[in-house]
Order: structure tokens, then C-alpha cells, then sequence
């Protein structure tokens, strides 16, 4: 099991996943943003978490004319799985390789804490360890983590189970941070190889430090 | 020739600053404000001469970069 990690100015969050993905077992390599190809071996690819060229014009907006993103698009079209977290979902989004955007979060404040998400469908490699309906408590740590999508697209994302996430109470109960639409925290494409979300997985890996959370998320890629 | 790009979020599209903005202004007593909307201006100097040209090039720039039209409308200016 092969895991690339993107690297761009800006990225924070690589080793964290660098980390994550290690302890469980896996081979990893982070690849700068100015190569052009990924390595060959590559099993998952990562896009993650950080402020990609400072968040400048739109969170993720310049990331996506790095030299590696026509990689990035090849890989994800012939099928390659795809892991956006919180950056990297906005640049995903940006790419046009998932669904919406993700604006400015309505309370205008960044927004770092533990929060809880429920499992909306699990039909898919990236939450297929846990069962539809179950909370997961990972932290999300954001400014522009408030998804939009037209009502239009919301009913595409419900009729095909591209909802992956939404933001709850620990009782699994709807309650939303940011304002995203539906309250969704994460989604992927409809052929269910491209996933992106805001929480960070790769943060909740040891108990001892809040949550192992996001164990059953990432061993989900551990598969393949 | 200079393009004054005006890029703010879609109407529909819940602007919070905008919002919290016109909050503000209530809270000063300025009376009769209906909404407040915020965006942002790009202003690019080009080298093109043509307007017909420029405002080509121009959108294809906003339709790339500069907006993003899941959620920002642009208006351009060409001066």
C-alpha cells in the first residue's frame, strides 16, 4: 500500500498524514507540487490539510494550476482514489474534481476544535469500517470550511450518496459550525473515488491526545 | 487598457460579512440600509488594445481564476 502525499507552499498538514498513514502500515512519499507526475505505485493519494499559497484570491484557487494537478486530474479520472482533507478538499473543489465550494464559515470566525460527525454513507472504501449512522468525534481546525452547493446539486449528492459526512451532536443530532449546506461536512464523487472533507482524520489517530477516531477512516484505504 | 473586475457572491448565496456588516451599520443608528453585500475588486492592466478582444480574454479569466461561479458572479469593466 503505497500513499502519495501533495506537498504545496502553504501545505501544514503532511506529515501529520505522513504519520498517520505509517503507523498503520503504510509506505508513503510526500511529492512537491512542481513535479508532474505522481509515483507509478501510487495506491491513494492525498491532498492535505494547510493554507496552499496563503489562501490567496480563494482558498485552493492557485493550488490548482500547480504543475502536479494535471497528474492529480489524470489519476482521479482513470479511477485512482483521491483523499482531500480540510485544504485539500478546497482545492479538489476548486479543481472541479468534487462537487461545491466551500466558502467563508457564517460565523466569520476560524473555528479549531474537536467536533463530532455522523456517518451519512458508507457505501464507499473511505468509511466503509463504520456503519451509517454512527459518530465520529475528529477535529476540524478551518476558516472557509462552509460548503455550498445549489439545491440542485444537493439533491444529486442525496439521490447518488456522495453525502459522506455531516456536522452533529454527539448524539448524532444535526448541528452545524459553519453554516455549510445540510449541514455536510465531507462528500465525494459520484464514482466514489474522489472523497474530500473538512475534519482532519489524520489528527484523531491516538486516543491519548482526544480521539482514535479517524483510525476507522483511514484504514479504510488500507485495503486497496 | 484596464479591467476592473467586481467578483461577489451569487445572489442566494448567504454573504456573513455582508451581513454582520449591516448588523454594524444598525447598531450605529444608520437607518434605511436594506442589505449589505461584500466582495472583492481585481484590477488587471492589460496590454490589449481591442475592447471586443480584452473583455474575451478577460472572462476567460474570470471563468478560470479569478471567480468562482459555484458561488461568486463577476462583472467586468473595461476602461
Amino acid at each position: 500500500m503505497k500513499v502519495t502525499i501533495l506537498q504545496f507552499p502553504g501545505t501544514n498538514c503532511e506529515y501529520d498524514t505522513q504519520h498517520a498513514f505509517e503507523s498503520l502500515g503504510a509506505n508513503t512519499e510526500i511529492v512537491w507540487h512542481k513535479k508532474e507526475s505522481l509515483p507509478s505505485d501510487t495506491d491513494l493519494l492525498v491532498v492535505a490539510g494547510g493554507f496552499s499559497y496563503g489562501d490567496y484570491l480563494r482558498s485552493g484557487a492557485i493550488a490548482k494550476f500547480s504543475p502536479i494537478m494535471k497528474a492529480v486530474s489524470t489519476y482521479a479520472n482513470n479511477g485512482g482514489k483521491v483523499l482531500g482533507i480540510c485544504n485539500g478538499f478546497q482545492v479538489l473543489t476548486e479543481a472541479g474534481l468534487l462537487p461545491g465550494a466551500l466558502k467563508r464559515n457564517d460565523g466569520l470566525h476560524f473555528i479549531s476544535k474537536h467536533h463530532n460527525l455522523k456517518v451519512i454513507n458508507n457505501d464507499n472504501i473511505f468509511l466503509e469500517k463504520l456503519n451509517n449512522g454512527d459518530v465520529v468525534n475528529i477535529p476540524i481546525a478551518h476558516h472557509d470550511g462552509n460548503y455550498y452547493i445549489d439545491s440542485d446539486g444537493l439533491k444529486e449528492l442525496e439521490d447518488n450518496n456522495q453525502i459522506l459526512l455531516k456536522y452533529t451532536a454527539c448524539d448524532g443530532e444535526i448541528l452545524n459550525p459553519n453554516g455549510s449546506v445540510d449541514s455536510i461536512a465531507g462528500v465525494c464523487n459520484k464514482e466514489k473515488n474522489v472523497f474530500g472533507l473538512m475534519p482532519h482524520p489524520e489528527r484523531a489517530m491516538e486516543s491519548l491526545l482526544g480521539s482514535d477516531d479517524g483510525l476507522a477512516m483511514l484504514q479504510g484505504f488500507l485495503k486497496a | 487598457m484596464t479591467a476592473i473586475i467586481n467578483i461577489s457572491l451569487k445572489t442566494g448565496v448567504l454573504d456573513s460579512q455582508g451581513k454582520a456588516v449591516h448588523h454594524a451599520l444598525d447598531s450605529l443608528h444608520f437607518s434605511g440600509v436594506k442589505d449589505v453585500r461584500i466582495g472583492k475588486q481585481i484590477i488587471v492592466k492589460l496590454d490589449e488594445t481591442d475592447k471586443n478582444k480584452a473583455m474575451t480574454d478577460v472572462t476567460k479569466m474570470c471563468e478560470e481564476l479569478l471567480a468562482n461561479t459555484v458561488i461568486e458572479d463577476y462583472e467586468i469593466k473595461l476602461v
